[in-house]
């Protein structure tokens, strides 16, 4: 049993604390045909599916706030290179940044494992058949990182474009990655994961010359979808573009600061 | 397919107002799935008949309500019918909708069926 929320797994918390009140309201009758007198009721809920989530996902968020830590959800397809633009920020940065990282995968550590080489402590969740991390996965995850103050939260969503897009898990901001070798058209295929989306990463731009995806195009797409889009075009191979991004992640967290 | 996790927190949530309103069993349930939601209709209808299984919904009829999408153009105000979320506004051809309907992942009511105090 968990001592903080006090569930006993993924799917049993109690949702005592927020009826919605409306039992009673409903009508109430008795069958007499036949059904024995047992009463029928209906009961209005009007309640939001997700509304646990985004209860844990709040909660997570002012974590976040009260430690000043910037907390950024990394969405994309699987393959699409997350765990190497980690590597190569966690390297390259470590010494003027601090980080935290969670990984999020169906099976294996093989992610904390290559993040935890770079230094950073990293923990890993395994969702086993679940395709999406949850703000209550993440809830557990921040227990075990204790992220310190002023520093930044990478949350490696587990490499599925649709299902992680329903699920806020209290990030600051949404990072959707997409690479060169996936197809320009990824955005219109995929549209929600980019309209809840702040930034969109196209990777793997070295591989430009041999592929026939048209980055104009691909910036065209997301921006029919969600035209706040920021871009950042890089390749971890290379090292092209990084800078931008590293530039981006300091200015957000001198922002915080200031905020 | 988040489709089946979506499920059984409708199953939670469904379960827990029936306990608490002393009911034996739910004869039916509603549910409010907006068509930009990433609900894909089939996938659901699939998920459901695996999920609800040994729970109280298990004999439950399903009715569910898909809402059509509909945006706000933020550039021309106009109101219009948003079939994919990179429809542009009819009116200005700007991409600059804010979704006002069609997300919604609602239980809109249960039917329960109460426990006989005689």
């Amino acid at each position: 049993m968990c001592v903080t929320c006090g569930c006993s797994s993924h799917h049993t918390h109690s949702t005592d604390d927020h009826h919605h009140h409306h039992h009673g309201q409903g009508h109430s009758h008795s069958h007499s045909n036949g059904n024995h007198g047992v009463q029928d009721k209906l009961i209005n809920l009007e309640k939001d599916v997700l509304h646990e989530n985004a209860l844990l996902a709040q909660r997570n968020r002012g974590y976040f706030d009260a430690k000043n830590i910037l907390a950024l959800n990394l969405v994309s397809s699987p393959g699409s290179g997350k765990t190497m633009l980690l590597e190569c920020t966690l390297r390259d940065l470590k010494e003027e940044l601090s980080f935290y990282v969670i990984e999020g995968d169906q099976q294996t550590s093989l992610d904390a494992d290559r993040i935890k080489a770079t230094g950073t402590k990293a923990v890993q969740i395994n969702t086993g058949k679940g395709c999406h991390l949850d703000a209550h996965m993440v809830l557990h995850a921040i227990q075990d990182l204790k992220p310190e103050e002023n520093s930044i939260l990478f949350i490696e969503n587990v490499g599925n474009l649709v299902c992680p897009s329903m699920f806020d898990l209290g990030e600051n901001q949404r990072v959707v990655i997409m690479s060169v070798t996936e197809g320009d058209d990824k955005p219109i295929k995929y549209p929600d994961m980019f309209h809840t989306s702040e930034v969109c990463i196209i990777n793997k731009t070295d591989l430009l010359p041999y592929v026939p995806f048209d980055v104009d195009r691909a910036i065209e797409n997301a921006k029919k979808i969600n035209p706040k889009l920021q871009f950042f075009q890089i390749s971890c191979t290379t090292g092209e573009g990084l800078d931008g991004w590293y530039d981006w992640l300091k200015q957000q967290t001198t922002e915080l600061k200031s905020a | 397919m988040h489709e089946l996790s979506i499920i059984l927190n409708i199953i939670e949530i469904a379960e827990q107002e029936a306990k608490n309103a002393g009911a034996a069993s739910i004869s039916c349930i509603e549910l409010d799935i907006g068509s930009l939601s990433t609900i894909e209709p089939a996938a659901f209808d699939f998920a459901w008949k695996q999920g609800v299984r040994n729970s109280m919904l298990e004999q439950a009829k399903l009715v569910t309500n898909y809402i059509p999408g509909r945006g706000r153009c933020n550039y021309c105000q106009t109101v219009f019918k948003l079939k994919a979320l990179y429809d542009p506004c009819p009116q200005c051809g700007e991409f600059l909708a804010e979704v006002i309907e069609g997300k919604e992942l609602k239980i809109k009511s249960i039917r329960i069926e109460e426990k006989q105090t005689t």
